[in-house]
């Protein structure tokens, strides 16, 4: 038997996916192999290196069964079947060639052919194309159909026929995708694009309209183009089609690709593996990597297309420094740039102390770097004061995990969603913000599970094709706690908590005082639905469906967090489990889908001001040990300052200098008047960036930042995944970002000297027990691997708190309901949620430089119909949007996706502000803020705000370079 | 940091804690403060209550304050 462990980089198309059964062996050609039951002949020969011709069908997608090229001899059978969907038997003895099969692949190909135009050479395809492929592979020599006399050839290749006249069959090509083409005149009607878009995105946005000879491939309805129709623009179809029909703008631009670097999406926190495909050191495209664990080679627009920032003319290549900041900038060597910093930092340290200055890590960078970021703040600055971005989104995630189970990480893997029967979405909207883990939600949810979406909003998931979610709660914004609260009390109630795993796993005297608590009528859901709009009824048959549905998951997201009682939700989402018994196998768990792609990693890293590395709090003298040793430095004790504490602190004096890692906290922070006026009082605001965000309108030094196709590193996704990220071309700013902090640290007498992240690694996984068997060759041979991996776990940990807790005994947390301080009243009547959407990420910094705004130009306001008419609001309005820290305007839309008396918009665009008006209410146990409830009103206006004319204004001043000087 | 925000701050803490059973809640509130507050700020918080504006301050944190 042929031995068949595939390395992980060998991505051939075996034809048809990967089947589970019981072992069968068979003989492909005298060749013997063994496969799972219900593997295709097809697959089965490919396995056993043996390719039969195929067309429909790609491993990615269900054979299909349509082209007939793929057919094949089995012994015993009559006929020729198709390979790809005939299963394998044990005992089968097949013969891919014979002068049948060959002669029968040949008609098919010249059938294909006589339909197909003959310009290879000059297509976009050529080298790249699976009909040239095959007609090469099954030896086509000539076409021999022929016109009928008197008639053309009836064809879709030529506009029009030989008397001029238009055919009517030729359909002009569609360019409306910023990012693709269709080219109808190339289609050979293979269905791979239709089936790619059902089953591996979801959005089944095309059909085959027509029949037989007429048939060809529709976007949407029949006024449609790709633009305007339901297509979100994965790219799904594009890889899976076989020829030049569906085709990246990329390619036909720049040419086929020559070499390809595996490397990992820096967009969102599902954390796709790519290959870049180059030319040289030319980009040409993303193709999402079928190995890759996380995304099993899907993609999103983002990640596949929307690389375009990187060499946009904005980006700022040359590090600039300036006095004040109402001075232009002024472009410096690098030497000059970090000279000056270094300089300003330790004066400043000098003179008020060494507090007086901090840091703030990226959840956009690689581990590696956030690693540096906190050690200049602990080894070098000496002080505790950093803080990440994810302060901002999920650190009610790691209080409330650590306290009821003792880390604060999502148990499962994403393929663990294969195996769940009911799955509770809470606060999050995967489709938009986690788009690669929605798709594999929604094929699972196709399969049967069922789905459960608790918000206030009807985000998509809620009713998309062939999903629907057998719940909706839409509850009132800041009423999580109460409708978690009233699930559990149904649960206990109605006795359908897992008695067996409570006492086995988690602590029953807590149990028993939660279950006393829960079990109080006024948790009850009658008595909270009128605070939380969500009929009892309803209600109750949700904590059913959750409680009895087999196994259990819950994906939670910013709607869970950012509130004031984001760490109360969390242990309420843990208690959720706990009582039903869905933690630690497959199919179950708790899972925060993390916004930014290192969300995870920044935080595993140390970024917070309390705690080392490995989430181990700094009063612990045993783990500042560690760290004193290794750096040679004495550690502080007590916990350093917080963003917001950091901001305060520089509005009263005390705070001056601040490092600042590719983030935008003056657009991505709450209360921005707050933010810019704690900017503003600092006397050394470094930024770190790609581009001038809106920060670096108050920075004194900036420092230009790195793409992640410019550097090595690595980023952990939602699911603990450690994932490599590679350079695959020289950063156009002189140095990677990991060295521009070691230039400043070393500036300031640090005396570092890595010459590459994987030494980085290293002293990571000297350091932090979690990490402590990673590293890069490790990397290199299995792709990634799932922390903690250590001596315990050698090969990480797909799913978590399997034989017990990392704490011991699961906790159950009494979760009491408080209501927000933040209240609707006669002035501010409305609640104003806030979300994102697909095309965009986050502050929008490098969505905004590609085409991607070709969907979403500017955030708009969601409204009531009812709400806006009372208000003479009309579609596409601009109104004027109010609370009691500011007000901006934007344009409305009317929509019953929002309930009456809620409003909702994004945050990807600087000129909306929409944190202008978001308060600075938080977290109690994190002081993560209450982005997702604010009290608003919203009336007419005639366009933007003073404020934010005034802002534009300001921030086209702070933004004037000067000249280089000669 | 303005008095208000540090006392609302102290005040969501200890009413998270008031919820919960047992009869440590003040040592909870205290280590709450330890963990997650810098020693600047649970200072500001103790001048603030000497000043005689401790009426403002929920009755956990007035019974941590001496703890933290
Ligand atoms: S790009 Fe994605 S969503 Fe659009 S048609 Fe193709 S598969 Fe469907
Ligand atoms: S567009 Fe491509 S994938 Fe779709 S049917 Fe035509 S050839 Fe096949
Ligand atoms: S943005 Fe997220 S889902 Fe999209 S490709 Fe990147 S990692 Fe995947
Ligand atoms: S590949 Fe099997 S029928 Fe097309």
């Amino acid at each position: 038997m042929k031995d068949f462990i595939i390395p992980w980089d060998d991505d051939r198309d075996l034809g048809t996916p990967a089947k589970t059964g019981a072992p069968v062996t068979l003989s492909v050609d005298g060749v013997e192999v063994t496969v799972p039951a219900g593997t295709s002949v097809m697959r089965a020969a490919a396995l056993a290196g043996i390719g039969v011709p195929k067309l429909c069908a790609t491993d990615s997608l269900e054979a299909f069964g349509s082209c007939r090229l793929c057919v094949v001899e089995i012994e015993g059978r009559r006929g020729t079947p198709a390979s790809c969907t005939t299963p394998v038997a044990p005992g089968m003895v097949v013969r891919t060639q014979s002068e049948k099969v060959k002669k029968i692949r040949r008609g098919v190909m010249e059938l294909y052919i006589s339909d197909h135009p003959l310009d290879c050479l000059t297509c976009a395809a050529n080298g790249d194309c699976e009909l040239q492929d095959m007609a090469g592979a099954v030896g086509l020599r000539d076409v021999r159909y022929e016109a009928p006399e008197n008639a053309a050839l009836a064809n879709h290749v030529t506009p029009r026929n030989t008397s001029g006249e238009a055919n009517p069959l030729w359909q002009a090509k569609d360019e409306s995708n910023p990012y693709f083409t269709y080219d109808p005149s190339k289609c050979i009607v293979c269905n791979r694009c239709v089936r790619a878009c059902e089953e591996v995105q979801g959005t089944f946005a095309l059909t085959i309209e027509g029949r037989g000879f007429d048939s060809r491939v529709k976007a949407g309805g029949p006024l449609d183009d790709f633009l305007s129709s339901d297509c979100v623009s994965c790219g799904a179809c594009v890889q899976a089609c076989p020829t030049a029909t569906l085709q990246e703008k990329s390619v036909i631009e720049l040419g086929t690709p020559e070499r390809s670097v595996i490397t990992t999406c820096a967009y969102c926190g599902v954390g796709c593996s790519f290959k870049a495909e180059l030319n040289g050191d030319e980009l040409v495209r993303m193709v999402p990597h079928k190995h890759g664990e996380a995304n099993r080679g899907h993609s999103c627009v983002k990640g596949r297309f929307a690389w375009g920032y990187a060499s946009h003319p904005d980006r700022i290549l040359h590090p600039m420094i300036r006095d004040s900041i109402d001075e232009p900038w002024r472009e410096v060597s690098w030497e000059e740039a970090i000279g000056f910093a270094a300089a300003r930092l330790r004066g400043l340290q000098e003179k008020h102390g060494r507090k007086s200055i901090g840091v703030i890590t990226s959840s956009r960078c690689t581990n590696e770097e956030t690693f540096l970021v906190q050690k200049l703040a602990r080894g070098v600055f000496l002080n505790n004061n950093t803080d990440t971005c994810a302060r901002v989104c999920h650190s009610p995630t790691g209080y409330g995990l650590g306290q009821a189970f003792g880390t604060s990480a999502g148990t499962q893997n994403f393929d663990s969603v294969e195996q769940s029967d009911v799955v509770l979405v809470i606060g999050a909207n995967p489709t938009d913000g986690h788009p690669v883990f929605g798709s594999r939600l929604k094929k699972r949810l196709r399969q049967g599970a069922k789905l459960i979406v608790i918000d206030p909003r009807r985000i998509d998931l809620v009713k998309t094709p062939h999903v629907e979610a057998a719940h909706h709660l839409a509850l009132r914004p800041g009423t999580n706690v109460a409708v978690v609260t009233a699930m559990a009390h149904v649960i206990v109630t109605e006795g359908l908590y897992d008695e067996a795993f409570i006492r086995e796993r988690c602590d029953w005297d807590e149990f028993q005082e939660y279950a006393a608590f829960v079990s109080d009528p006024r948790h009850a859901p009658e008595a909270v639905e009128a605070l939380t709009g969500v009929p009892a009824e309803e209600l109750r048959a949700t904590a059913r469906t959750f409680a009895t549905g087999g196994n259990g998951a819950i994906y939670y997201g910013l709607g869970v967090t950012e509130h004031s009682q984001g760490s109360t939700t969390v242990m309420g989402i843990a208690n959720l489990a706990m009582l039903t018994g869905n933690i630690g196998r497959e199919g179950v768990g708790v899972n925060p889908l993390r916004g930014q792609n290192n969300v995870q990693g920044s935080c595993d890293m140390g970024s917070f001001p309390h705690e080392l590395p490995g989430y181990r709090h700094v009063k612990n003298a045993d783990v500042r040990a560690i760290f004193e040793q290794a750096w040679g430095v004495e550690i502080d004790p007590e916990p350093g300052l917080r963003i917001n504490n950091m901001l305060d602190a520089a509005t009263s004096g005390q705070f001056k200098g601040l490092y600042c890692q590719g983030e935008d906290i003056l657009q991505s922070d709450p209360d921005t008047r707050h933010v810019a006026a704690g900017l503003a009082a600092m006397e050394c605001v470094i930024v770190h960036d790609l581009f001038l965000n809106e920060t670096a309108n108050y920075a004194h030094v900036f420092l230009p930042g790195s793409t992640f196709l410019e550097k090595d590193g690595t980023f952990t996704n939602a699911e603990r995944r450690i994932n490599r990220v590679r350079r695959v071309m020289a950063p156009r700013n002189g140095y990677a970002d990991w060295e521009i902090t070691q230039l400043l640290a070393n500036a300031m007498g640090a005396g570092w000297s890595y010459a590459h992240p994987s030494e980085i690694m290293a002293e990571i996984a000297a350091t932090t027990p979690g990490f402590a068997n990673v590293n890069y060759e490790m990397l290199e041979e299995r792709g990634s691997v799932q922390w903690p991996c250590n001596d315990d776990t050698p090969d990480g940990s797909p799913i978590m708190h399997v034989d017990g807790f990392v704490r011991g005994k699961g906790r159950f947390m009494i979760t009491e309901y408080v209501a927000t301080e933040e209240r609707t009243g006669p002035r501010f009547p409305l609640l104003l949620t806030t979300g994102r959407i697909l095309s965009q990420y986050n502050v929008g910094a490098q969505t905004r430089r590609t085409e991607n705004t070709v969907w979403h130009q500017e955030d708009v306001l969601e409204i009531h119909p009812h709400d806006a008419e009372t208000r003479g609001i009309t579609e596409g309005d601009w109104v004027k949007l109010a609370s009691r820290s500011g007000e901006t305007s934007l344009r409305a839309t009317l929509t019953d996706r929002v309930s009456p008396g809620v409003v909702y918009t994004t945050f990807h665009h600087p000129g909306t502000q929409a944190n202008v008006i978001t308060t600075d209410f938080s977290d109690w146990a994190t002081n993560c803020p209450e982005y997702k409830v604010t009290a608003v009103q919203v009336s007419p206006s005639n366009g933007p705000t003073a404020w934010q004319e005034d802002y534009e204004d300001r921030a086209r001043r702070a933004r004037r370079v000067l000249p280089a000087a000669e | 940091m303005s008095p208000d925000k540090l006392v609302r701050m102290a005040n969501q803490i200890a009413t998270f804690f008031h919820s919960q059973p047992g009869q440590d809640q003040a040592e909870r509130v205290a280590g709450h403060l330890k963990d997650f507050w810098g020693p600047e700020m649970r200072e500001e918080l103790k001048v603030y209550a000497q000043k005689g504006h401790d009426k403002d301050l929920d009755v956990l944190v007035r019974r941590a304050l001496p703890m933290i």
